[in-house]
């Protein structure tokens, strides 16, 4: 894929941003891609519906807002609904499946969930609900590499906290594989 | 003189341009800041906080932004390099102390990460409707120098060419960066210490008793001096001479003034930075600068692919402008197209410079967001009528 545009909506503090920005790293970093990410600001970042945007090409990004998303990744109802329509019902919905209930619509999006707050929670600390998420996110697309991903997550987390994150990440990871399996 | 690598944080960095801006201002050994947090700016603040403690900068959030302004001039003279940077309503408040600086010949860099006006009007949303007031802004005559980075690794290059710019010419430079190149956030390559060139201080090697803190060189700049090392220096914002003396009278002022427009003026073609793609055939060519020169890529690329020869001309530095290189151009081409993310301003410029030669369309926005690549390419279309 030349270009991908992805858009990344939750509510503030679930750790919309530093996702987009771990992808973003993942890519442009470690990947050997471009990755131009914009984001919300103002009050929607701090509760409401946020939104992180990102580009991630192989050539170098002029234009650098997103205009119809190929993945988007909704950590919830508000965010999903405020954002659903701009897939215009192509492409991947990938989705946290005890806080948002995609519409039943006959689209071409294809759907993929994971209870990534629950599985947070087991492992600990719900807040690394996000760094699930983008495990599970690196498995259903194969967008980014795998280890740059994790190279990522390692160097954007906050200190003493990098051997939990992994683990999330590789929780997420896992989820999808043996669901494929 | 290469720069200090306490201050250089090399590496491939995933940086939004605020905090490349930053990087950029301490890699230039930038020690001194003062500064008052605005949106979309707060950014760059926030990092050279955080940053400050580990090169043994000065960091101060002041109580507006005129006591900013005036306190990076200070600390220029006290022998730091230094900087402010704001946006929108701040920008405005730092006006009268810029004019200080041009006139005291302060060597410092402003950053204005521009937001839509007027007034407070979108705190949290581009514009670039600043351009004319970073050059105009102050009361009388003086002369400054404007950058406009489109990405975040040029706001870490272009903070660096600004505090250069700043030390060889003795003058207030602005960064012109804008709330979406601000919050973009994309690679940002940081190279070796040893690879960035960095501008020293002019400092006088004369004598307390031969020194003259305005008598100019060759160049039209004067040397400095910094306060504490035994010279008798009178800094002022009143006409002076070249002991640095106020002198009110019209002949004192018309060699201070002359000058101070003329170290910029004679010196532009030195400044100036631009960016020229396939001018050589072009008919019409679109001038641009900042993010909007992003979107108008997009632009001349749909205006190629339907057979149209289309140039670009992207203006990095944004004052001085091309004056010459324009008046140029407008001799070849059919027309200039101008994007701008305002009703209007820089394209007065190229207006003034096509002298009725080339016809000039303004492809205005008023602020919130960037262009659409279509309305950009129906201008260009237009011209070509």
């Amino acid at each position: 894929m030349a270009k991908t545009e992805l858009r990344i909506t939750g509510f503030g503090g679930q750790g919309v941003i530093l996702s987009a920005y771990i992808i973003g790293k993942a890519a442009s970093i470690f990947d050997n891609k471009y990755a131009t990410m914009t984001q919300s600001f103002g009050p929607e970042a701090r509760g409401s519906a946020c939104s992180a945007q990102l580009i991630i090409s192989e050539e170098k990004i002029l234009y650098p807002y997103i205009i119809k998303p190929n993945i988007m990744i909704a950590m919830s109802q508000e965010g999903y609904e405020k954002y659903e329509a701009t897939m215009k019902g192509e492409g991947i919905l990938i989705y946290e499946s005890n806080l948002v209930k995609p519409g039943k619509n006959r689209t071409k999006i294809k759907k993929y969930c994971i209870p990534s707050t629950k599985i947070a929670e087991d492992l600990g600390r719900r807040i690394i609900q996000n760094i699930v998420m983008l495990g599970f996110f690196t498995a259903v697309t194969g967008l980014i590499d795998y280890n740059a991903m994790k190279e990522a997550v390692k160097t954007s987390v906050p200190r003493g906290t990098e051997e939990l994150n992994l683990k999330a990440f590789e929780s997420g990871y896992e989820y999808f594989k043996k669901q494929k399996k | 003189m290469k720069a200090d690598p306490i201050g250089v944080l090399t590496g491939s960095h995933y940086l939004d341009g605020d905090h490349a801006c930053a990087e950029g201002a301490i890699a230039a050994g930038c020690r001194f800041f003062a500064g008052y947090p605005i949106t979309p700016s707060t950014e760059v603040a926030e990092r050279i906080s955080a940053r400050f403690p580990y090169v043994g900068g000065i960091f101060i959030q002041m109580e507006d932004e005129l006591g900013s302004m005036a306190a990076i001039l200070g600390a220029a003279w006290g022998g730091k390099k230094a900087m402010t940077v704001t946006s929108g309503p701040g920008f405005s408040l730092m006006m009268e102390n810029i004019g200080l600086g041009a006139m005291t010949e302060t060597p410092c860099v402003i950053a204005n990460v521009q937001r839509g006006g007027p007034s407070t009007g979108l705190p949290t949303l581009v514009g670039q409707q600043d351009i004319m007031q970073a050059r105009w802004g102050s009361h009388g005559d003086y002369e400054i120098i404007a950058i406009a980075p489109d990405s975040p690794q040029e706001a870490f290059d272009f903070t660096i060419k600004a505090f250069n710019l700043s030390e060889k010419y003795r003058v207030p430079t602005m960064v012109m960066l804008d709330e979406c190149v601000g919050h973009m956030t994309e690679r940002v390559i940081i190279p070796p210490a040893e690879e960035i060139e960095i501008e020293p201080r002019r400092y006088t090697k004369l004598s307390p008793e031969e020194y003259l803190p305005y008598k100019p060189c060759e160049d039209l700049i004067p040397e400095m001096v910094k306060a504490g090392d035994g010279y008798n220096v009178h800094i002022t914002g009143l006409t002076h001479n070249e002991k640095g003396y106020p002198i009110i009278n019209e002949e004192v002022q018309a060699v201070l003034v002359k000058r101070l427009v003329d170290k910029i003026n004679v010196n532009a073609e030195d400044i100036i930075i631009t960016e020229e793609e396939e001018i050589e055939n072009a008919e019409v060519i679109v001038i641009s600068y900042g993010i909007t020169s992003r979107v108008a890529r997009m632009s001349i690329d749909l205006a190629r692919k339907d057979g149209i020869k289309v140039g670009s001309m992207r203006l990095i530095t944004i004052w001085p402008f091309p004056e010459k290189r324009v008046k140029e151009l407008a001799k070849k081409v059919k027309a200039f197209v101008v994007p701008e993310i305002n009703a209007g301003q820089l394209v007065y410029e190229v207006e003034r410079c096509a002298c009725g030669n080339a016809n000039t369309y303004l492809v205005p926005h008023y602020g919130g967001g960037v262009h659409n690549p279509q309305d950009i390419f129906d201008k260009i279309k237009e011209a070509m009528k």
